[in-house]
């Protein structure tokens, strides 16, 4: 099984296996691969813990209950299934800054942790706001042929490749 | 369809993280957990983002459309308006590139024990729709329908049944992915 060791596999075959899941989730789970709506659930769960009822009357979360659910348990998943793979390949390792990140703007865990939290604050919002992430959109939605989708990762991609620009080529640079 | 399978709660959780467990596993293999390729990907230095996701779409498009001509699945294409796709989409972008995690590559990247991912990316993914959820009344009745175009999928805005547009589809993708190695990218 030293395929399973390996650290990585060609992008090619994730890919078509990444694909091949999707058929599967759609055959047995009538569901399309996505992760954004189990952050929205999340919130609303955590809003709930203060609130009480009453965060479940906000209408977003009428709409999207702040509940576990199909997608929920993907997410969870996910975490335990890359797991899985970085273990048996030697590199589960717990790090705070990324090699790329350390490389321009130095080694400091504070400056990335606060530059991840506005990034993520964008991605919550923007995710929601355009109904879906990547995964939803950029895969799950493109292999539909949904048009929405088509144009989500459009801005998805031209957004994000303008501010890594703006970042590393020039307030990096 | 497997209507029975899909109505039964409980399997359908236990199905969902096995998807998971799978998804996470290949995101992983991929490298696609990693903050260092999805802001190579933006910066154009490192194409395995793009690879992996071409290559789903491909196999996924084939394989979806097939399931549903023998009638075995249905599609579920999202709602879309100018209004919410445009600016959603370029608020997501910003973040990605801000973040260099996007929602399923940032559970990746706390399985892989990536803290910035964790702190930074979950907690602030979290933040940020339940922001939405609380600007969502407002955003509703102003921005989110303006210039709605449905649920509407490429065959239909062409008018033709979809088998005209997957194949020619899938063959220009991966026309795409041959031209990214003939590039030696």
């Amino acid at each position: 099984m030293e395929w399973l060791e390996m650290s990585r596999w060609s992008p090619y075959l994730v890919g078509a296996g990444i694909g091949l899941l999707s058929c599967l989730t759609f055959l047995l789970s009538d569901k399309p691969l996505g992760c954004s709506t189990a952050f929205a659930r999340s919130s609303g769960m955590i809003e709930r813990i203060f609130r009480g009822r009453k965060a479940s009357l906000r209408p977003y979360f009428q709409k999207f209950a702040p509940v576990v659910d199909w997608e929920w348990t993907l997410v969870v998943g996910v975490i335990i299934g890359a797991a899985i793979s970085a273990k048996l390949s030697g590199s589960l390792a717990a790090t705070w800054v990324p090699d790329k990140w350390a490389d321009t703007f130095g080694p400091a865990a504070a400056p990335r942790l606060a530059v991840a939290v506005l990034g993520g604050i964008l991605m919550g919002l923007g995710s929601r706001w355009a109904g879906g992430c990547t995964s939803g959109h950029g895969i799950s939605g493109t292999l539909q042929l949904a048009a929405s989708s088509w144009l989500a990762v459009a801005c998805f991609f031209a957004g994000g490749v303008a501010v890594a620009m703006l970042i590393f080529h020039v307030l990096g640079g | 369809m497997l209507t029975g399978l899909h109505s039964k709660k409980g399997a359908q959780l236990a199905l969902g993280l096995l998807a998971g467990i799978v998804f996470g596993f290949l995101l992983q293999k991929g490298g696609a957990t990693q903050y260092d390729v999805i802001i190579g990907q933006l910066l154009f230095e490192d194409f395995t983002v793009v690879k992996i996701m071409l290559s789903a779409v491909v196999v996924g498009m084939i394989g979806v459309h097939l399931l549903r001509s023998l009638g075995l699945a249905q599609l579920h294409p999202k709602q879309g308006s100018w209004g919410s796709i445009l600016i959603g989409g370029l608020l997501f972008g910003c973040g990605f590139a801000t973040l260099g995690y996007c929602p399923g590559t940032v559970a990746g990247a706390v399985g892989n024990g990536h803290l910035d991912a964790l702190i930074g990316g979950v907690g602030g993914i979290l933040l940020g729709a339940w922001l939405f959820a609380v600007l969502y009344p407002r955003l509703q009745a102003t921005i989110l329908n303006k210039g709605d175009f449905g649920d509407i999928t490429l065959p239909q805005l062409l008018k033709v049944n979809a088998w005209y547009v997957v194949p020619p589809a899938a063959a220009g993708l991966v026309g795409l992915l041959a031209l990214l190695e003939w590039a030696g990218l």
